[in-house]
């Protein structure tokens, strides 16, 4: 399989020396193995970093230099801005992470053998997402999303507490299930494909579904694409299907709780997408923007509820991406250039944001030793610097201005006044809902009572800080180039 | 594919289905086992047959797959951890079997209605595959919710996989890449699911996902 599409791939683009999409894929590859054998903490995680900064570097080759579409991968101008931002918030989690496991070898949770492990399977994942994102085959991108699903779930359970293995099976089951409906959705979709392209290889690739799927039988890819939302759904954490994602991220590693939040929810939302525009290009399938739109407020409504009954931090801001993967489901169901710009601005400052704050709250949970809201307090008091930062992200991910959240939840409701008014009613208040709970949470753990240990604090700032800087640069002044650029990717939506 | 090819390839998804509504109603861990055993004999079977009827010899790889792997490698492994573990009588299903029984002849009969209406423009055979393989699907699906037991719950996740093969071979021409990765995502998730039950192992004296549940302190 590899032979094949090399060969085509060399064929296609003998100018350049290299590929750009295949460093992004190799980079992350190699350094797997490499860090499986460096038996160095300190070693693996500086290379951990620089590994993941090639990547960075290589995905921002893709922007000079675009090759062209193989049997099995292709970049265009949807998964670039995905690939982009996934090797980004890799590298600045990878700083974090450095800094984080430092503290938990003092404290025992991990011993170096487990960090060994952890590095490996923290490329590994790279590989899978990214992997799935330039993928250019459904099968390839379904066998992409499953690989980066089993390494999270072996990071979950990485700490061995009951809570971390309950935590791993229920998100490896739950997972699993959608996986398995998923693969079905893309048998469907190659059933319907067949007839019309022929069998083989074509026909499971973008490249030629997206041109020839106006002749598909209409009925199967419906029913198809039913599959593929409950199965890639489960894995953006939609309700019902969300059940794995709080535990998943309370119980592992704050640094995938990051990547889990900010970039494998993406991933997942990404295959929809893809799935979703293939259906727009039909004429004569159903209308798949009612689905999501239902589901993404279900998930918006019930999300913002169970905001109000958290006890433990990293559940709280499980929930609240649970509350925006609802609103970017939304806005990408309302479809139309200026929802769907509103939907990937939104993607992208929520993975931004919620990375940086689970950045933050990992410092937090280590200095006050507990993830309990009720045992942290009075942080303003205790580490200022970690409190305040832990305010400036929450009000960023509440959609205070001049945050980009602002901007782009500002954008979703706007565009859904005035296409749909009795729609924006819930929207609105599943947002304030969520608003509340939020600085209702913040407030005790920021303010009030100091309480829980008052140790200094070793974090690193830099990659909050530098999430943040992006985030309210963007709520405050987009570039011009930026805009055209999501306009087109808009557009390219249907 | 008249005649005689169509109705092996029919009898043997069916049988498939059979062996899926044996599956629920097990109430031994050995016989839920051989049960699984059988599927995936069942399963290479078919498979090996429509790579005879489609001309499609490297199905026959897939087959052999799950053959030895699924048939015969899993089956042992897993009598071995039950053997560890201990657990060879109990299976508490949560819902009774006439229920779960009902339940999955409801399952077959939502799948029959679902893909024979959307895919009347397909060719037969693989019309029926996709709706049998729906239904194996859905059966493995109501394994995974009716039974509390770990080890019983990957039986059901394996015999959904089963299913998804069934489907993937039945689709004509359907690129290697995929038969492959499913094998190989199997193993992968074995893998894992092994390592998980060790762990738990090690820290539980039961396999029992309710065990799992009775550790949780803080749920929220």
């Amino acid at each position: 399989m590899f032979t094949r599409s090399t060969a085509f791939a060399a064929s296609a683009d003998d100018m350049m020396p290299f590929n750009a999409i295949r460093l992004v894929l190799l980079v992350p590859l190699v350094s797997a193995g490499v860090l499986a054998l460096v038996p160095n903490y300190r070693w693996s995680s500086r290379l951990n970093v620089v590994a993941s900064l090639a990547t960075f570097l290589a995905s921002l080759l893709l922007f000079v230099h675009r090759p062209a579409p193989t049997a099995l991968t292709q970049i265009d101008d949807l998964n670039i801005v995905f690939v982009v931002l996934n090797t980004f918030v890799t590298l600045t989690t990878s700083i974090f992470s450095a800094s984080y496991i430092e503290h938990e070898l003092e404290t025992g949770r991990l011993t170096p053998a487990y960090l060994r492990f952890y590095h490996a399977m923290f490329q590994f994942m790279m590989f899978g997402m990214n992997l799935a994102l330039v993928a250019n085959n459904i099968g390839v991108m379904w066998v992409a999303i499953e690989l980066a699903t089993l390494t999270t779930i072996l990071m979950v359970g990485i700490y061995r507490t009951p809570e971390a293995l309950e935590a791993a099976w229920k998100y490896f089951i739950l997972g699993s299930v959608g996986i398995a409906l998923a693969l079905f959705g893309t048998i469907l979709v190659y059933m319907a494909a067949r007839p019309v392209i022929g069998a083989g290889l074509p026909a499971m690739a973008w490249t030629t579904l997206i041109t020839r799927v106006a002749d598909f039988d209409p009925s199967l890819l419906n029913v198809a694409f039913i599959f593929l939302l409950l199965g890639y759904g489960t894995k953006v954490g939609l309700v019902p299907l969300h059940a794995w994602l709080p535990d998943a991220h309370a119980e592992g590693p704050t640094p995938i709780s990051a990547v889990l939040s900010g970039l494998l929810l993406n991933v997942a939302l990404y295959a929809v997408l893809r799935f979703k525009m293939l259906l727009a290009a039909n004429p004569h399938t159903f209308a798949p923007g009612p689905l999501m739109i239902a589901t993404g407020l279900v998930s918006l409504i019930f999300a913002a509820f169970m905001l109000y009954r958290r006890r433990d931090i990293k559940r709280l801001f499980a929930y609240s991406s649970i509350e925006h993967m609802g609103i970017i489901a939304f806005a990408f169901g309302m479809g139309g250039p200026l929802a769907n710009f509103a939907g990937l601005l939104h993607m992208t400052m929520h993975s931004l944001t919620k990375s940086a704050i689970f950045f933050s709250v990992g410092h937090v949970a280590q200095v006050k030793g507990t993830q309990q809201l009720d045992d942290m307090g009075g942080l303003s008091v205790t580490h200022p610097m970690l409190g305040w930062a832990l305010v400036v992200g929450v009000a960023a991910i509440a959609g205070l201005p001049p945050s980009g959240i602002f901007l782009s939840e500002f954008l979703v409701v706007s565009s859904t006044f005035a296409r749909a008014p009795l729609l924006a009613i819930p929207l609105v208040i599943g947002l304030l809902l969520a608003i509340g709970a939020l600085f209702m949470k913040l407030g005790g753990v920021v303010f009030g009572e100091p309480r829980g240990s008052t140790a200094p604090d070793k974090a690193s700032y830099v990659p909050f800080v530098v999430h943040l800087m992006i985030v309210v640069i963007a709520g405050i002044w987009l570039p011009g180039p930026i805009v055209s650029w999501f306009h087109n990717v808009a557009h390219l939506l249907g | 594919m008249h005649g005689l090819a169509f109705d092996i390839a029919h009898l043997l998804a069916g049988g498939l289905v059979l062996v899926s509504f044996v599956m629920l109603y097990q109430d031994r861990m050995y016989a839920l086992i051989n049960a699984f055993a059988l599927h995936a004999m069942l399963l290479a079977l078919s498979v090996a047959w429509q790579a005879r009827v489609q001309d499609a010899p490297h199905l026959y790889i897939t087959a052999l797959l799950a053959l030895v792997f699924k048939a015969t490698i899993i089956p042992a492994a897993l009598r071995r951890i039950v053997e560890r573990l201990e657990i060879h009588r109990e299976i508490e299903a949560v819902v009774g079997t006439g229920l779960t029984m009902l339940a999955g002849m409801a399952l077959v009969a939502l799948s029959m209605v679902v893909m024979l209406r959307v895919t009347a423009g397909a060719d037969p055979l693989a019309r029926e595959d996709l709706a049998f393989a729906l239904s194996i699907v859905l059966l493995g699906l109501l394994m995974m919710v009716s039974r509390r037991n770990a080890v019983s719950q990957v039986i059901g996740f394996m015999s959904l996989e089963n299913g998804l093969v069934l489907a993937a071979t039945g689709a004509k021409g359907m690129p290697l890449v995929v038969e492959i990765s499913v094998a190989f995502s199997v193993l992968i998730a074995f893998i894992v699911i092994g390592i998980f039950l060790f762990r738990i192992r090690e820290r539980f004296d039961s396999v029992d996902v309710h065990a799992l549940d009775r550790v949780r302190r803080e749920r929220r």
